[in-house]
């Protein structure tokens, strides 16, 4: 299937739109009507044929916007892209993984020729024809793991295994909900994850830590989270709250549909073989209301979700204030009927909405 | 699901090195590349023994670059529980098996200004690696090897002759011996240690180094332990709701396995933590023999590592 790049922004005019097709391949979070945080951690083996979890690292309609709007964020402030000197030769598993991935699995987009360390890359949506030498940084106009993720959507935290922990010594990290690399690089799985509320409790951190640090090569996983943003921003950091914070009480019960996204991560976890090192590819997809709810299945979900999500979780994903309107909006497209189980839109089964 | 992935692959040279040491190197039957690992990888190999499977970890030793081959070096033990054995005498050049992925347990620390190795006897392989590793990169590192006598010094000519200034090696033959105090007293800041061989030596360097002001984090060692055989026991496995006896000369891992029970595992050697089991109920004593859990989780009597621990006495109820 050829794949045709939206021409959109993520800012000022937020042109941002999903065709049907990204629709109806949107990764809905939520198994079941209700939501609690879990490790939930499967294997990353495929999945449906244009699921979101089909190849190793989906390309899709948003890519070359994506990337444009990488560029912008990194001119602003540098300290997005980060790596701590050891990190190096992780940086260079991460290119190889991404471009041995995309090559293979989008040949028509992207091409790797190699001869020993004599490489050529190919990208072709972004108009990138490059030879370099494998593991020499100076045939690169910047350091490997900069190169491919300026190329790749989505954000990487790649992480140093030591000590029995992980460590935040490598990022690039410009579409996150919410957290920043430079507060967090050098900081340990339990010192980056202090913020999260509900989860202490359970222990659930330290079986993820354990989860992690037994992922093998050649057996990647893969998780989905989730949080909200109105407005369909990708770059909602700490450091651009002032921007993007205000923009929470700009929500309307008539504009609500449109301006309310849904903001889903797929989170994958790859052993890189060189270094031991982790590489956590973090990749953001944001729907909007109004869109979700072409879907009769996940309009009854999502009503009945954000409606029993517990206070805490609803103020850390920061929409408690804006929860009520949401609800009146989401009450309309709940008929009470039962949702069949997992996350696919079931077009097909789900009868339409029954008021 | 348990273990690693897993790789076909044939034995394409077998090399006797000395009375106790043959290398093995495999080749993927397909004729494709192997994965590249860090340094310090070992892999676990599975050998087809009539109706037992028997399954070993090695560490790799060739260059971690090379995508066409990987190299074991497997000591025959004479009196372990026939791995080795069936490795030195039943494997022949041609033979297909299957070796799973990489797994690294024994890593280096990158962030290291200097990598001092000390290594004993077979421990010598995980070195191997790492220093091709090292130099690839211009790496700074020391290696001290202490072998029993010149006969048996596995590598030590190669290393010697490629690395003369970085290598040293001790005979016990004509006795030599590491002396420790000084050569930890005299290393740069941001050296780190990395110890593999026998126990007593690996805990002779883990006490000096931490007597002598070494960071935890700046020290790494690596020891499998062989599973070792002992009084047959019964243990009920409450999830997959199943009766059965570990006999005298298999670990609980392997006679879950042989009982069709799929139960993690990475290491089989009691290091890396995948096999860790809850302990449902019991009557009788643990024989615990892993790295993993600390002695107050030994005395507790609620977890226990079914790939080298065992148990006696009368109820063992596991939760898996
Ligand atoms: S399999 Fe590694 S500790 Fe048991």
């Amino acid at each position: 299937m050829t794949l045709q790049f939206n021409d959109e922004t993520f800012r000022d005019d937020y042109s941002f739109f999903n065709s049907e097709r990204a629709i109806k391949r949107f990764p809905f979070p939520f198994h079941e009507d209700s939501y609690m945080y879990s490790v939930n951690m499967e294997q990353h083996r495929g999945g449906p044929v244009d699921s979101v979890y089909e190849k190793r690292f989906d390309v899709d309609e948003h890519y070359v916007s994506e990337m444009r709007d990488r560029a912008m964020v990194l001119a602003d402030d540098p300290l997005r892209c980060q790596s701590l000197p050891h990190m190096t030769l992780a940086g260079w598993d991460l290119l190889e993984l991404i471009m041995v991935s995309k090559s293979e699995d989008y040949p028509d987009l992207f091409e790797l020729h190699r001869d020993g360390d004599k490489w050529r890359w190919i990208n072709r949506p972004l108009g990138i024809d490059h030879s370099f030498t494998f593991l020499d940084e100076t045939t690169l106009p910047y350091g490997p793991m900069e190169y491919i993720t300026r190329q790749a959507q989505g954000d990487y935290a790649v992480l140093d295994q030591r000590d029995d922990n992980l460590w935040m010594d490598a990022g690039m990290i410009t579409t996150q909900a919410d957290w920043s690399l430079d507060f967090d690089i050098g900081m340990n799985f339990f010192e980056w994850h202090a913020p999260v509320p509900l989860a202490h409790e359970k222990g659930i951190f330290v079986r993820a830590l354990k989860f992690l640090l037994n992922i093998q090569q050649g057996a990647p996983a893969r998780r989905l989270n989730w949080t909200m943003t109105v407005n369909p921003l990708l770059d909602t950091s700490p450091e651009n709250y002032h921007k993007w914070g205000i923009q929470k009480t700009t929500l309307t019960p008539e504009n609500l549909g449109a301006k309310q996204h849904l903001r889903v991560e797929l989170q994958t976890f790859f052993r890189l073989p060189r270094s031991n090192a982790l590489v956590f590819p973090i990749r953001c997809y944001l729907c909007s209301f109004q869109d979700l709810m072409s879907v009769p299945k996940w309009g009854r979900r999502l009503h009945r979700v954000i409606r029993d999500l517990p206070d805490e979780l609803a103020t850390y994903k920061g929409f408690i204030d804006n929860r009520p309107m949401m609800l009146d909006y989401l009450a309309a497209f709940d008929d009470g009927l039962l949702t069949s189980p997992g996350i696919w839109p079931d077009l097909d089964t789900e009868p339409a909405l029954q008021k | 699901m348990s273990g690693a992935e897993k790789i076909a692959v044939k034995v394409t040279e077998i090399v006797p090195l000395n009375d106790l040491v043959t290398r093995f190197k495999f080749e993927r039957v397909d004729g494709g590349l192997l994965p590249t690992f860090s340094g310090g990888a070992h892999t676990v190999v599975e050998m087809q023994d009539g109706d037992i499977t028997r399954l070993n970890p090695y560490s790799l030793m060739s260059d971690p670059m090379d995508q066409t081959a990987y190299t074991i070096s497997v000591r025959r033990d004479d009196e372990g529980r026939g791995g080795s054995l069936f490795m030195h005498t039943r494997v022949a050049l041609g033979d297909e098996m299957v070796i799973s992925y990489p797994v690294n347990l024994f890593s280096l620390d990158l962030r290291a200004k200097k990598h001092l190795f000390v290594a004993g006897g077979i421990g010598i392989t995980p070195f191997m690696a790492q220093i091709k590793q090292l130099e690839r990169f211009n790496g700074h590192w020391e290696l001290h090897y202490a072998c029993r006598t010149p006969a048996l010094g596995t590598y030590g000519d190669e290393l010697r002759a490629h690395h003369p200034n970085e290598t040293r090696i001790y005979y016990d033959d004509q006795d030599q011996r590491i002396n420790l105090a000084d050569l930890l007293e005299g290393q740069p800041l941001g050296t780190h240690v990395y110890v593999c061989g026998p126990k007593g030596m690996i805990e002779w360097v883990r006490n000096t180094a931490q007597a002598d002001g070494w960071p935890r984090e700046a020290i790494h060692y690596e020891e499998f332990l062989a599973p070792k055989p002992g009084k047959p026991f019964e243990v009920k496995l409450a999830v997959s709701n199943k009766v059965i006896q570990v006999g005298e000369q298999e670990s609980l891992l392997e006679a879950m396995e042989r009982e069709g029970v799929d139960a993690p595992y990475l290491c089989r050697g009691g290091a890396c933590g995948q096999c860790e089991t809850s302990v449902i109920d019991y009557a009788g004593n643990f024989i615990h023999r892993d790295h993993w859990l600390d002695d107050a989780e030994h005395d507790s009597g609620e977890k226990i590592m079914p790939c080298v621990s065992r148990f006696e006495g009368k109820t063992l109820v596991l939760d898996r």
